[in-house]
């Protein structure tokens, strides 16, 4: 009876090595029949092309490890940038929704269902050759808020020029970790003793003012470099000095954003709309106010809704993100997956590296949401 | 549950027999003999030919689906040599970062896409290159208001748009490396993009094989905007590719080429090619098969080379065809017969 409930286990596992092995072997005897050599010796070589966009030091003399590197920093950045955007949006979207203003209303679900229904590709397509090439030549472009441009090349804004950063960056590190205990110990007190503390502006205060001392006493100084027209033909312009935010970046973070934000918003409308409304009157009828109610009784019950999908929607949009192959943005899948691999032909260790990428980065984003929606779970006494 | 397990063993019992049985038949397969793609080829009945996603002249399809080029010319070559009929052949259009996975995977038997032959692709990837059918370079278009006339009027700062996963990626930075400008590449997938991005203004160049911006720049909205300098800037011998592995398949791609380059050499058309039968010349006996054996090296019969010609025509044929009078580049430069001041000298088909 033993073996006759093992035996199929075993079996099971025995089919699945099977498959697996004929798989490999067959890649094996076909990548030898070809004359393929498997191997992960050509990340150290020279990757001998330019990327257009880069978060580090880079250029085409640096090995291919780092070139991937290059990838995925781009990879994360417009991830980070699109998730932080996309639940702004996403949650200012979703109260919308919900709002007794009609016209408020009607916007956001106007919004919702017009974003949410056309594919992200044309909308990546949208906003890079339709809405951002109607932008003016650099020659022609107008000055935004002060001192950027914004141009078909790109949006040129000034960049800083820190003298002793170090000590800035370490100085807001440790303001920020005072204000944390700043705000643990306000809760705490409150609780103990009843008594309200200023939290904002008192966390305000530490979190600007020692940064900002740090300027006059730990040699800390700012200054910018403005972006300057220059030319370069007759008729071709080009911007230097100040940063350079490349058009590619711009429109693939506004399609990601845009899209992704619709979705998070029906999950913010579906978690607030799952509160009983007894909540809310009972809340209003202790005499909070309508913001308070939202703030202080709707949505923390409301997130235990929201998370769980919105994290399905980071994933998405991290993974949406490799679709900026079409519009030129050096991403992951374009460096690495794409012209990394033109140039070694290592099709198989290069998918297999840029397939466990998007796992980790996927899996890591899982782990953080899961650990953050345990934390405001119900806790049971 | 014990019925379950019963039920479940006897399906993965029969399952690993089949795994077992289909191993054994994956290793008969590469057994050798005559050309396991040949064979494939004329038992499916079509020639699997991987082409661009659209470069006219080379390989461009029109409405109606029908592909046209100097490079399906060579897929329809080898369609009229092994199975007789030069239009049995299944094009897939191949974005430059697909194209060589495509051919080693075996979803197609011949890669004719504008593909630049190097040491490295030839001897590391798994690919073999049968010969060249067009000699190009790389170049550079910009627009003719920008007022940059040649290279030497490169400023820091430019930006250049290109496709990714080509050759053109590596010698643009060693272009502006050896000269010292800085620039931007902007790099897509698709040649289409590449096109648009450049005639929306995000670039002050575009540069590809000068072949290939001459056949895009047909493609701007107002094609007399832009100019291609005059400088090139690499050696870009295109041609056909074939798998590593299969050395009779190999033979038979190259030589196919080789006869249409050959048949204009010595004056045979598609117009002429059956009176030539009893022309004098044995070399010209030879290449519309009415002496010699020369099929019957690849496995093929005697008629192969006359019904390249006549089905497809002479490479001059295809050029000016495809080429010249589409007004991509009328002057045939380097890719002229090596009698007439060319440089396309071929093996003699003997």
């Amino acid at each position: 009876m033993k073996l006759k409930k093992i035996l199929p286990q075993l079996l099971t596992v025995l089919f699945i090595i099977l498959i697996f092995g004929f798989f490999t072997m067959n890649a094996q005897e076909n990548m030898d029949s070809r004359g393929i050599q498997f191997g992960f010796g050509f990340l150290s070589q020279e990757a001998s092309f330019d990327i257009q966009f880069s978060l580090i030091d880079y250029d085409g003399s640096h090995s291919y490890a780092r070139a991937y590197l290059v990838g995925l920093l781009n990879t994360l950045l417009v991830a980070f940038i699109g998730i932080i955007l996309a639940t702004l949006l996403g949650l200012v979207v979703g109260i919308a929704r919900l709002s007794p203003n009609y016209l408020i209303r009607k916007t956001a679900s106007f919004y919702i269902e017009f974003f949410r229904n056309i594919p992200l590709l044309l909308q990546i397509f949208f906003w890079y050759f339709a809405a951002l090439r109607a932008l003016p030549m650099p020659q022609d472009a107008t000055l935004l808020l002060g001192s950027s441009f914004m141009t078909i090349k790109g949006l040129f804004t000034p960049a800083p020029i820190w003298t002793n950063f170090d000590v800035f960056f370490i100085t807001l590190i440790v303001a920020i970790i005072l204000v944390f205990f700043f705000v643990k110990f306000a809760k705490k007190k409150q609780e103990q003793e009843g008594k309200q503390s200023p939290v904002l502006i008192i966390s305000l205060a530490i979190f600007m003012g020692l940064p900002l001392l740090t300027f006059l006493v730990g040699g800390v100084d700012l200054s910018f470099s403005f972006p300057e027209l220059r030319k370069m033909s007759q008729s071709s312009y080009t911007f230097d000095g100040g940063m350079g935010i490349p058009p590619e970046l711009i429109a693939l973070t506004l399609a990601l954003t845009l899209y992704t934000a619709t979705f998070i918003a029906e999950n913010v409308r579906a978690g607030i709309q799952g509160i009983g409304k007894g909540q809310k009157e009972a809340a209003a009828s202790i005499g909070l106010t309508p913001s308070q109610v939202l703030k202080l009784v709707i949505m923390p019950q409301a997130l235990r809704i929201i998370i769980p999908p919105t994290t399905n929607q980071y994933l998405n949009l991290t993974k949406n993100s490799s679709l900026a192959a079409a519009i030129a943005y050096p991403d992951l899948v374009l460096v690495f997956a794409g012209t990394a691999m033109m140039q070694t032909g290592k099709a198989i260790e290069i998918v297999g590296i840029t397939m466990a990428t998007y796992l980790t980065i996927s899996i890591a984003i899982s782990l953080l949401m899961n650990w953050y929606n345990q934390k405001i779970a119900i806790k049971e006494k | 549950m014990f019925k379950y397990s019963k039920q479940l063993f006897t399906v993965l019992a029969a399952a690993s027999m089949f795994f077992v049985v289909a191993c054994d038949q994956q290793g008969g397969k590469q057994s050798k003999g005559k050309s396991k793609t040949l064979k494939n080829t004329q038992s499916k009945g079509f020639v699997r030919c991987g082409v661009s996603q659209g470069l006219p002249g080379f390989s461009n399809a029109d409405a109606a689906g029908n592909w046209t080029g100097v490079d399906v010319d060579v897929c329809r070559a080898v369609a009229a040599a092994v199975l007789g009929d030069a239009s049995k052949v299944k094009y897939t259009p191949l974005s430059a970062k697909e194209r060589f996975t495509a051919l080693t995977s075996g979803e197609i038997d011949i890669l004719s896409r504008n593909t630049t032959w190097t040491l490295s692709r030839d001897a590391d990837i798994g690919l073999t290159f049968v010969g060249v059918n067009f000699y190009d370079g790389q170049g550079f278009m910009v627009r003719k208001d920008s007022g940059i006339n040649s290279v030497e009027d490169f400023a820091n700062g430019i930006s250049a748009c290109t496709n990714i996963g080509t050759t053109t990626e590596l010698n643009m930075r060693d272009f502006f490396n050896s000269r010292g400008i800085s620039y931007e590449p902007v790099a897509f997938e698709k040649a289409d993009e590449v096109v648009a991005a450049y005639d929306s203004g995000r670039c002050d160049t575009y540069t590809t094989d000068k072949s290939g911006l001459a056949a895009q720049r047909t493609k701007m909205t107002n094609p007399d905007d832009h100019m291609v300098l005059p400088e090139t800037i690499s050696k870009e011998p295109l041609g056909p590719v074939v798998r590593q592995g299969d050395a009779v398949w190999e033979d038979i791609v190259r030589w196919s080429l080789n006869v249409m380059i050959e048949a204009e050499e010595y004056g045979i058309t598609s117009s002429n090619a059956d009176s030539m039968k009893s022309s004098d010349n044995p070399q010209i006996k030879r290449l519309v098969g009415s002496e010699g054996e020369l099929g019957a090296a690849f496995g093929l019969d005697n008629d192969w080379s006359l019904r390249i010609i006549k089905q497809v025509g002479n490479y001059g044929e295809s050029y000016k065809r495809n080429i010249a009078d589409t007004g991509i580049l009328p002057d045939r430069g380097p890719n002229q017969l090596w009698t007439k001041g060319g440089i396309l000298y071929v093996p003699p088909a003997r």
